[in-house]
């Protein structure tokens, strides 16, 4: 069977294998979303029965998830008891601004980090390698939830950056140029901060793999035959150290769905991590479910779309 | 052809932060001389410094004094396209040929690069070219675009020559070239480098740590040890008449070596 056909059945698996886990570990977390009302006294048992069987929750754990399976291919994937829909849409309403947020933060950080990274590596002990190491361990040693309040203050006293939101409430009424601005003014500090959370990581592992190239006897020998820097860096050296960074890639795609946890909640960007906060606080089940899968729906695909790339640009993996 | 005179070249061990900073002294004074169209053997043990030599002579590092003349020109005192033109004519061949190229490269890109970057010609002329190097040296030219890491270690080797050759260089320096190989292959290979020599007019300094090699190979031969040129002379006269007990030392390992003037070791004409 071939490699990628392999992979992408392995993926299938792997999914199934996580979301009848994920439905098993919060099926049997404690409570659910009719418990509050059991504590106001206008609500009768009688009527919270009813509303469990009406919602299916009454029903076995393997029958709920088939239940769920149906939905899902209909693509509603359960229902939102807090928000009184389908959950699916509700998902993907949020992950798209979370997708609007990482996806940038990530994109800014890789077009910094690999010129950075490469430069670096290509001048080792000289005063390029020295502003690396030393971005690095500046940006490790700053905490996101410090940086996210420094920017936060930031925000509050310059006045030019709005907090919280994805867009300002005349957003509507703009022009075009006008709402690019106001979605980029949103946009600019929490991906900043992500931004900068990245960074460390992706230059690190970039300088790291170019060093460990560079020194490598085929870049020894192509200096020999006189191939100029340039091409060294970029034809020779990079493709061969772009293996672990591929991995790399697939990695942080995988993460974007759920990388922003923490300054989503800072920022008050609605994004899916407040959404699925939210959920788990009001056991909202369907909801936490979804939200749980879907990242890993993220993750599974951005490893298989770095195992492609792997098996399109080495021939090495070909040949196995 | 290729002359070094009085290199000297130290590695410095340690951070520059560090109190425990040393210097090991790769090449002492190094001096020697090899003449057009002949083959000096360098010999001398891991770690003696013939590696090194053979990187600061293709100017892969610089060395920290002396003198590198190529047909009477100063290779350290050129810079950037001076350099760049001036490489063409020495060129280095490693032990580890799966190593040395890339794995990503196909047989023909791996061939053809050297010359893509130095000249202007054209994509076609350029792979007519490398194809005809790769026939010359024994590589079917069919076998173009398979990646070096299908070839045998023979074949590789065989490449890397090819690879060496397309600039049409004056020197090779084959460092441990045959060393990985079986006998078998080495024998072949040193039979395609000796043909090579005569037909296209080339000059080696052959790298080994192997004397039985050198022999067979180089008509002069320089013993090293801790970066210094011990002994050295024709391969003749250093086999009869050895005067370093290192040079004596390495002589008494290889079995069947005979001392006797009327049975001397010539290489294969």
């Amino acid at each position: 069977m071939p490699y990628l056909v392999r992979r992408v059945f392995s993926s299938l698996f792997l999914l199934f294998g996580v979301s009848l886990l994920t439905f098993v570990l919060v099926d049997f977390a404690p409570g659910e979303f009719f418990d509050e009302m059991r504590l106001n006294p206008q609500i009768s048992v009688k009527t919270i029965a009813g509303l469990r069987s009406q919602y299916g929750l009454n029903l076995p754990l393997p029958v709920k998830y088939l239940h769920w399976l149906k939905s899902v291919a209909k693509g509603e994937g359960g229902f939102s008891f807090a928000y009184n829909s389908p959950a699916a849409p509700i998902i993907w309403q949020r992950a798209q601004n979370t997708l609007l947020l990482t996806g940038t933060a990530t994109l800014f950080a890789w077009l910094i980090a690999i010129p950075f990274g490469i430069w670096s590596a290509a001048r080792p002990g000289r005063a390029p390698a020295l502003l690396a190491g030393g971005t690095i361990s500046t940006l490790l040693a700053i905490p996101d939830l410090v940086l996210a309040l420094l920017l936060l203050l930031l925000a509050v006293r310059s006045g030019y950056f709005p907090v919280g939101g994805v867009v300002g409430l005349d957003f509507s009424q703009l022009g075009p140029w006008s709402k690019f601005k106001d979605m980029a003014r949103h946009l600019f500090l929490p991906s900043l901060c992500l931004t900068v959370g990245f960074l460390p990581m992706l230059l690190s592992h970039i300088r790291a793999s170019m060093v460990e190239v560079l020194e490598s006897p085929f870049i020894a020998a192509a200096r020999a035959h006189g191939i100029p820097l340039r091409r060294l860096l970029l034809i020779h050296a990079l493709p061969a150290a772009a293996n672990p960074l591929i991995s790399l890639f697939g990695f942080s795609l995988g993460i974007l769905l759920s990388s922003s946890l923490v300054i989503e909640g800072i920022f008050g960007w609605p994004g899916l991590g407040q959404l699925l906060i939210e959920a788990i606080l009001e056991r909202d089940f369907y909801l936490v479910v979804d939200a749980a899968i879907f990242a890993t729906v993220f993750l599974i695909a951005g490893n298989l779309l770095a195992d492609t790339l792997l098996y399109a640009l080495d021939p090495r993996i070909r040949a196995e | 052809m290729l002359e070094a005179l009085h290199l000297y070249k130290r590695y410095v061990q340690g951070h520059w932060y560090s109190r425990n900073r040393f210097y090991v002294t790769a090449l002492d004074n190094v001096s020697l001389n090899i003449g057009p169209r002949s083959t000096l053997a360098l010999v001398g043990e891991s770690g003696a410094g013939k590696s090194t030599l053979a990187r600061c002579l293709s100017r892969l590092e610089e060395v920290d004094s002396g003198a590198i003349r190529l047909e009477g020109r100063n290779l350290l005192s050129l810079r950037s396209q001076e350099l760049l033109a001036a490489r063409r004519n020495i060129q280095l061949i490693f032990q580890d040929s799966a190593a040395a190229m890339n794995p990503r490269f196909s047989a023909a890109e791996i061939v053809e690069e050297p010359l893509l970057i130095q000249t202007r010609m054209t994509r076609r002329a350029l792979r007519q070219q490398a194809l005809a190097l790769m026939e010359q040296v024994g590589i079917s030219p069919q076998s173009e675009r398979r990646p070096a890491c299908e070839f045998s270690g023979g074949q590789r080797q065989r490449l890397a020559i090819a690879r060496a050759l397309i600039l049409k260089p004056r020197v090779l320096i084959l460092d441990e070239a045959l060393s990985s190989l079986d006998s078998a292959t080495q024998e072949q290979i040193m039979k395609l480098l000796l043909d090579l020599q005569v037909s296209l007019s080339l000059t080696y300094l052959f790298i080994t740590h192997d004397l039985r090699l050198a022999a067979g190979m180089a008509d002069h031969i320089a013993i090293m040890q801790a970066g210094r040129i011990i002994e050295s002379g024709s391969i003749s006269t250093v086999f009869l008449t050895a005067q370093h007990p290192y040079t004596r030392l390495l002589l008494a390992t290889i079995p069947g070596i005979q001392t006797d003037p009327s049975t001397s070791i010539q290489r294969e004409q």
